[in-house]
């Protein structure tokens, strides 16, 4: 009997199938309590590696018999380790997750969110292992992306796929939880790549700036990207309107949550943009817009479909961030008692302006971790 | 730091870091120090984590240019 592996689409899968597993995490305590793979209907159990190097009889109690088991760690080496020793105590189905977390950090997702007037489509990129989410917006041959995450070939692949050219790359914002794909994809296709030049002062490379109320057109069929300024996360957050049905929210308004104006290291300044933003000027736009974030926080944000998308209307009734009349207990909200901030954010930060070049192996472990970019 | 033993875990991927500073630690006597080089960049947190709970002490460690260097103390 060998050990089966399992790839990490299929765990991504399971997740969005709401699937049943057993999965036993072999990282330490700390990374197991830092960041996992999250679903409703896993089951869990964590023990390090390093406590089973003289065998699992003891953990044998603990693990299903008529069950599948899935051992994950870091990279993949430990967890191939101890299915192993699992299998040699007798059990049959078990699997060592390929990659491990680190393959999990990068999987991405494409899920189809709408189409669009003309034949156009929208897409959603789901990126389960960070709550990361990104779009391709295709319309007459050719295709936006926004908020690009660093894996660039996902969009490239998709895109060739679908017979469409990239020819607009946006970011709605500087990034500080995850290294933004997009001058790389920008560079790669001979796109255009857009940036708010609020947030892009310190950036070292060409960009194009892209200012409140300007469109852009993609395809000969016109579907229409609108920015609106919307500061607050940072002081350059920008959210886009597509096709006037759309609200591409960045890292401004969550589903479940709102950004968190302290990445910058200027969590007091920009409060009062934060709350111009969600309590002003979203509110005059149409409730009817669906708000596609960039990042999702829990599993439960999730639709049906795995998409994360929800009207803007809702977003109004349900969102307890929107719904803080106080501008006092708003303010404390957002600057005091924040979750701890994403790993390496300021070296992320630095890499997306362009004044630090990390390795690719550095750009992976720079991204270990949730994103932790909203407050609740 | 005086080491009793020094082991070269260079190049080796987890779990061999572990699994090599486990065996060379039974060469050690208890109050004595295992020197531990290593590239894995994994290892810094397992080899901390491992050593907690294996009631030995991490005593020092340094990084340079990709080399890990751990001085870990057994313990009684």
């Amino acid at each position: 009997m060998t050990v089966k592996n399992m790839t990490i689409q299929d765990i991504a899968h399971k997740v969005l199938d709401n699937e049943e597993l057993f999965l036993l995490d072999v990282r330490t305590k700390d990374a197991y309590q830092d960041w996992k793979i999250e679903s409703g209907n896993f089951s869990y159990l964590n023990v390090p590696y390093f406590d089973l190097l003289d065998g699992v009889e003891e953990i044998m109690e603990q693990l299903p018999k008529n069950q599948p088991i899935a051992v994950i760690c870091a990279k993949g080496g430990s967890s191939q380790m101890v299915a192993e020793m699992l299998v040699e105590e007798g059990l049959t189905d078990v699997y060592s997750v390929e990659g491990g977390m680190k393959a999990w950090s990068e999987h991405l997702e494409p899920r189809k969110v709408s189409d669009l007037k003309d034949g156009g489509e929208l897409y959603q990129f789901v990126r389960l292992g960070k709550g990361c989410l990104s779009y391709m917006v295709t319309s007459g041959g050719e295709a936006a992306i926004i908020d690009a995450v660093r894996m660039t070939e996902a969009y490239t692949e998709f895109a060739e796929k679908l017979g469409v050219t990239i020819t607009n790359v946006f970011d709605t914002h500087l990034h500080a939880d995850h290294i933004s794909g997009g001058r790389r994809l920008a560079e790669t296709t001979g796109a255009v790549y857009w940036l708010p030049p609020e947030d892009a002062g310190e950036v070292v490379f060409n960009y194009q700036p892209l200012r409140d109320a300007d469109h852009v057109q993609i395809g000969q069929s016109h579907i229409d990207i609108h920015a609106l300024y919307s500061p607050g996360h940072t002081i350059g957050s920008t959210s886009f309107v597509v096709d006037d049905k759309f609200l591409m929210t960045g890292d401004i308004l969550f589903i479940d949550s709102i950004g968190r104006p302290d990445l910058a290291g200027k969590a007091e300044d920009w409060v009062g943009d934060l709350r111009e933003t969600l309590y002003t000027r979203y509110k005059e736009l149409s409730d009817e817009l669906i708000v596609l974030p960039a990042h999702f926080m829990i599993m439960d944000e999730l639709n049906e479909d795995g998409t994360v998308a929800e009207r803007l209307g809702t977003l109004f009734s349900r969102n307890h961030g929107l719904n803080i009349t106080n501008e006092e207990e708003f303010r404390r909200m957002v600057t005091e008692n924040l979750p701890p901030q994403p790993n390496a954010y300021q070296q992320i930060r630095e890499t997306n302006m362009g004044k630090i070049s990390p390795d690719h192996e550095e750009q992976r472990e720079m991204e270990i971790g949730p994103n932790r970019c909203a407050v609740r | 730091m005086n080491a009793a033993k020094v082991l070269d875990a260079k190049g080796l991927a987890c779990p061999m870091p572990i699994v090599k500073t486990k065996k060379a630690m039974k060469d050690v006597e208890a109050g004595e120090v295992l020197e531990i080089h290593a590239t894995d960049k994994g290892a810094k947190s397992d080899l901390t984590a491992w050593a907690k709970s294996g009631g030995h002490e991490l005593l020092k460690h340094e990084e340079e240019d990709g080399l890990f260097k751990f001085w870990i103390q057994k313990g009684e």
